[in-house]
């Protein structure tokens, strides 16, 4: 027993060092291929973009401009990006003025039967999806004559998103100290006035998360303004990119890899800056 | 007055004035959509002839089709696999191996690693599924030259398995941040004494780990069953084809009702999905509300 414990100790250590290799050589093969896998499908919107030639595979660019110049003398695909703007923003805005109105008078104000309410809303809007719901959306927008009409898609947008939005930002007015409200009010300011000058400034952290995943959500979407919209001078970037054919019925890569690098960048950078600005790695993750 | 919170003396009818506006918004343009489709799916609506301008009453005719229609049960059988292979397996396992392995990285290798996870799910859908397209196309395609598989079209004989593919790739990282967090919450020390009496790695998150993070893993299959459940976007990748042979159910009811125009019979289709969603969903906030109190 005692002689099979002494030879134990070296036998055991080199046990140990030989699962420390594998599992070193695991989690470096793993970490390998995971990156591999992550990266390779991206590394033509790296490259192509700057090609002289771009083709459907992956290879070193022979370097121009070209590409953002076809880019630019495209009226229609520098449309879409605008179109993609209007959405995104007038989405932005109608859910920031409704939500934070409600968000607030539904964080001061206990209104009979509110929790349910939260609820209820936040559950409609996870199961009434856009694609659960694109018949009868569809049906209501012709019938409210709001086919083929921005303002349309942002209603439509906003209604999905609201929810959520409330549902957030009541969390953050809840955050917000309430002294300041009450001495705003001894000096007589109206709540519309307290809301503006007061609150809004202090949930301003929430209100740029929430900004940004709203303008993240519409940016991206693909599937409502495709069923709403008609005319290609209405259609966001999402929708027109897939009309990008050569007169050969090929797709212009030229005119594809530059558009999607453009059209992906500000997503991209609006994430980044509001992670490290706010931190918010975990409400980035109500995408859906 | 003074200590139920309104501070700055809204008062209720003030308060119901603000609240209003968000709840009209979205009382037409989410709820009434949903209770409307209660009604068209027991009505022949078309969308054009006679039909589309005196729809009749069929009963429950829309989803008794439904249910014997083959094209129907192939749509979800295949999104029953679609969602078990890409997110319930490949997003959540993929995306906790990668929380896991990240935890013993150098920091600048975590960092490179989460950047990319996280671009894949940034990225705009319509430009992802072109990246995909190119990656696998037939006679160009970065894979066909990696793999030297000639020309494959992996789009036509793979489409299923492409779109699997496609959707793990794109939504691994919300699973990757949740679990992140989480096994941010096993207390090291938990851990380091599991180490001490040598407790190997499966050890450590069988009895360790696992234990921690059960509500978390619950949370994540819900939720991206849910949106994996509810994505269009394989569409821009295979249209649902080639021979229905990637037809999930979102891009069905969008063929059916909004390309050949039965738009009863779609919306029939749309209320089986939406109370499955409502499954779904109602399952998750109970949990959440049970981890709350």
């Amino acid at each position: 027993m005692t002689a099979e414990q002494r030879g134990a100790t070296p036998a055991r250590e080199g046990r140990n060092m030989l699962g420390h290799f594998l599992g070193l050589m695991g989690k470096t093969v793993f970490t390998a291929l995971v990156l591999a896998f992550f990266v390779i499908p991206v590394l033509w919107l790296v490259f192509a973009p700057f090609d002289a030639h771009p083709s459907l595979n992956v290879k070193l660019p022979e370097f121009t401009f070209n590409n953002f110049k076809v880019l630019l003398a495209n009226p229609n695909a520098i449309g879409s990006l605008g179109n993609s703007l209007i959405l995104a923003l007038g989405s932005m805005v109608l859910v920031l003025v409704l939500g934070s109105l409600a968000s607030y008078s539904l964080s001061r104000v206990r209104i009979p039967g509110r929790d349910v309410l939260l609820y209820t809303l936040l559950l409609l809007s996870s199961i009434i999806t856009g694609t659960a719901a694109m018949v009868p959306t569809f049906l209501l927008m012709v019938k409210l004559g709001l086919i083929d009409s921005q303002f349309g898609v942002i209603l439509v947008l906003s209604g999905g998103i609201l929810p959520t939005v409330i549902f957030i930002l009541k969390d953050f007015m809840d955050s917000t100290p309430k002294s300041y409200e009450e001495s705003a009010r001894l000096y007589g300011a109206r709540p519309l006035r307290i809301l503006w000058d007061v609150v809004i400034p202090l949930a301003r952290p929430g209100l740029a998360t929430i900004a940004v995943w709203a303008v993240v959500q519409v940016w991206g979407n693909f599937l409502v303004p495709y069923i709403l919209l008609r005319s290609p001078s209405k259609s966001p970037a999402a929708v027109v990119m897939y009309t990008f054919y050569t007169e050969g019925g090929q797709p212009n890569l030229a005119l594809i890899s530059a558009f999607s690098l453009l059209f992906s960048v500000p997503v991209i950078a609006m994430y980044f800056f509001v992670n490290r600005r706010y931190g918010f790695r975990f409400h980035g993750g109500i995408k859906s | 007055m003074a200590d139920d919170g309104d501070v700055a003396g809204l008062g209720k009818a003030r308060a119901t004035a603000f609240l209003a506006p968000a709840l009209l918004l979205i009382s037409v343009f989410l709820v009434f959509p949903a209770l409307w489709t209660l009604y068209l799916g027991v009505t022949n609506f078309r969308l054009s002839g006679s039909a589309a301008r005196n729809p009749k009453f069929v009963g429950l005719d829309n989803y008794i089709n439904a249910l014997s229609d083959d094209r129907f049960l192939n749509s979800l059988g295949l999104t029953i696999v679609f969602v078990f292979a890409s997110a319930v397996v490949g997003q959540s396992v993929l995306g906790f191996s990668i929380a896991w392995t990240m935890t013993r990285v150098r920091k600048p290798v975590r960092a490179v690693v989460e950047f990319f996870v996280l671009l894949a799910w940034i990225i705009p859908s319509s430009v992802t599924t072109f990246l995909w397209y190119a990656l696998l196309d037939r006679s160009n395609g970065t894979l066909n030259a990696m793999l030297s598989t000639g020309h494959m079209a992996w789009l036509l004989q793979y489409p299923l398995q492409s779109i699997i593919v496609f959707n793990t790739w794109v939504g691994t990282a919300f699973s990757m941040l949740l679990f992140s967090s989480a096994l941010a919450s096993v207390p090291p020390s938990q851990m380091e004494s599991a180490r001490m009496v040598g407790a190997g790695t499966w050890a450590q998150l069988r009895d360790v780990v696992f234990p921690h993070i059960r509500g978390h893993a619950l949370t994540n299959t819900l939720l991206i069953t849910l949106w994996t459940f509810n994505t269009f976007t394989p569409y821009l990748l295979t249209a649902g084809g080639p021979d229905d042979r990637s037809n999930i159910l979102p891009i069905f009811i969008y063929r059916l009702a909004l390309n050949d125009g039965a738009l009863g019979q779609g919306a029939a289709i749309s209320l089986i999905m939406i109370v499955i969603n409502l499954v779904i969903a109602t399952v998750y906030l109970r949990l959440l509300k049970e981890r709350k109190s």
